[in-house]
């Protein structure tokens, strides 16, 4: 039989076990389907958003749920619906933006350091055993002083601070890969370091540097609301989920939804990345 | 030890703003600003700041001041133990809530006691603590008014008082991963052979549970505690914040407003060296309990 007959059937096939093993993962689905309304409701914030973000009414502050206002006014009459999407915005965006330098780092720093070992291993593993030693809040939130807050800062205080763990992940994945009869092969069949790094070892590891991704986003996400809780974060009058919650926070005794509604919106972002995050890693985990 | 603080250094000498300037105002002359930062050694070169400061550290004299002038040293022994009350208790919160919680997920594996358990410890993970704080403070204080909303409270007992819900509230921040490495942990144990064989003695569950699969949980909870201590020191920065508590974090964030350099280096290497220092203590202890563990 020749294989040009199977692969139709066998590609059908394939598609096919994925899919049960999708369907199979209740978590995956679900997460997936709270986080893209989510993301569609963000994107397409200035179409279902009935005011601007900033649109102040200053007859019309602190007033309850109305048809004009459903999730009702802020203390300078902003409406509370319209900010909550913009702010997601913000948030995921900035959330996104800043774990993907971690990502890419602490991956190239780990397959370096697992594959040639040596000098090279331990310099870096010394940097990484030096910034674990940091409560991670507390080397956040000195980076961003000395960066400055704002977009900016958050990226690079991140991109210092959090590609710890994956390098450590990604480096053990190396130093089994490296010991591999593939890999050996390679070197023998004369490939460079960089094709074989790339072509051969890359694509055995990055598997478990991205389930981590899927969770560390959600540490970033909340991090990143808490810089804005603590005034470090996306400067006001941009709308962040963070500032909204310190905003309300003062209105507590009278107006407790200011500071809640905000914190759900943070709750059931983290969880539906959550959800993703556990149905990936078993989709991914080797059967 | 030296790597954190030299980290530290680096990482806060890299500063473009210029503190000087922001205590003067902007109405300062040019000479001003330079005979302050003459007098802070700010003028000299990174290399020879450096030296100083490793050499002060040694001395254990971490500087004044720029902003009230007192010793850096006299601010951080004022507030230590404020954190510390905090990190101890939010603690024992973690242990008290993480162990039944994962006995319960292991002993019923994939029933629904194990789903409900994992399913809450996945929402703990995306709630920032902030927030947690603040519907505590909704609820207990505000609503049933059985807690203080904020503050240090007086008397020890007023103290003690005052620290349940920030303790509370730093505990959430790790039960989540806490709970999780340990229900994988227990259920390692629950499979060992001497497990099968206390249940063919005829020993009941519980007993079991509680004696032979708490016990053997035990040294890895001591060790994840250690792990993740790290992420709890850091939460208290933010929980002091949130319940006006004046530890070190609310100092941290005071000085970060005010460019108060020598103090945000000196409590960000506190806190670094604690965290150092509570890994070793955690490890020596681990391996007192747990004769298998042996140290290099």
């Amino acid at each position: 039989m020749s294989t040009a007959a199977l692969r139709p059937s066998t590609g059908r096939r394939r598609a096919r076990i994925r899919w049960r093993r999708l369907r199979g993962s209740p978590a995956l689905i679900a997460g997936g389907t709270i986080l893209s309304l989510i993301v569609l409701a963000v994107i397409f914030a200035p179409l279902i958003a009935p005011y601007g973000p900033i649109h102040q009414d200053l007859f019309n502050t602190l007033s309850g749920p109305s048809g004009k206002h459903l999730l009702g006014t802020d203390d300078l009459g902003r409406d509370v619906l319209s900010r909550l999407l913009y702010a997601g915005r913000t948030d995921l965006s900035v959330g996104a933006l800043a774990v993907i330098f971690p990502f890419c780092f602490g991956t190239a720093l780990g397959t370096v350091a697992g594959y040639y070992g040596g000098r090279t291993d331990f310099v870096v593993m010394r940097i990484v055993d030096t910034l674990v030693a940091f409560p991670f809040y507390v080397l956040v939130i000195a980076l961003v002083f000395v960066v400055g807050p704002g977009v900016k800062g958050i990226v690079i205080a991140f991109a210092v601070a959090d590609w710890v763990v994956y390098a450590r992940t990604v480096r053990s994945a190396t130093l089994i890969v490296r010991e591999s009869e593939y890999v050996a092969a390679a070197k023998v069949g004369g490939l460079g370091d960089l094709r074989i790094l790339v072509g051969h070892v890359l694509p055995n590891t990055i598997s478990q540097a991205i389930v981590y991704i899927m969770s560390d986003i959600v540490l970033v996400i909340v991090a990143v609301v808490t810089l804005g809780y603590l005034g470090l974060g996306v400067q006001p009058p941009t709308a962040d989920w963070g500032s909204m919650i310190s905003d309300g926070q003062q209105f507590l005794t009278t107006h407790w939804a200011l500071a809640t509604v905000p914190g759900i919106a943070v709750v059931l972002t983290g969880l539906s990345l959550s959800l993703i995050g556990d149905g990936l890693a078993d989709l991914l985990r080797p059967q | 030890m030296i790597g954190v603080a030299s980290a530290t250094f680096l990482l806060l000498h890299a500063v473009p703003g210029d503190p000087a300037r922001e205590i003067l105002g902007e109405h300062a002359t040019a000479r001003s600003v330079a005979a302050l930062n003459h007098s802070w050694g700010l003028d000299r070169s990174l290399w020879h700041q450096f030296v100083r400061y490793i050499g002060d550290l040694a001395r254990l004299r971490l500087g004044n001041s720029f902003v009230s002038g007192t010793s850096v040293t006299s601010l951080i022994a004022a507030r230590i133990g404020q954190t510390a009350a905090l990190v101890g208790i939010a603690t024992v919160f973690a242990v008290l809530i993480t162990v039944p919680l994962a006995a319960v997920a292991a002993s019923h594996r994939d029933r629904v006691h194990d789903h409900a358990v994992r399913g809450l410890s996945v929402l703990g993970l995306g709630m920032p603590s902030f927030w947690v704080g603040i519907v505590l403070i909704e609820v207990f204080a505000v609503h049933l008014k059985l807690l203080p909303v904020g503050g240090a409270g007086s008397g020890i007992g007023g103290h003690l008082e005052a620290l349940i819900l920030p303790g509370f509230t730093a505990a959430l921040a790790i039960v989540p991963l806490l709970v999780r490495s340990l229900r994988v942990g227990m259920l390692e144990v629950l499979n060992a052979d001497f497990v099968a064989a206390e249940r063919a003695n005829g020993l009941g569950e519980v007993r079991v549970l509680v004696w032979h699969v708490a016990r053997n949980a035990l040294i890895p909870t001591l060790t994840l505690l250690g792990l993740n201590i790290a992420y709890l020191v850091g939460s208290t920065v933010i929980v002091e914040q949130v319940f006006a508590l004046n530890g070190l974090g609310f100092l941290l964030l005071q000085s970060i407003t005010a460019r108060d350099f020598p103090v945000v280096q000196a409590i960000t290497l506190v806190l670094a060296l604690s965290v150092v220092a509570i890994n070793l203590v955690t490890d020596l202890v681990a391996a007192r309990l747990d004769p298998r563990i042996r140290l290099r």
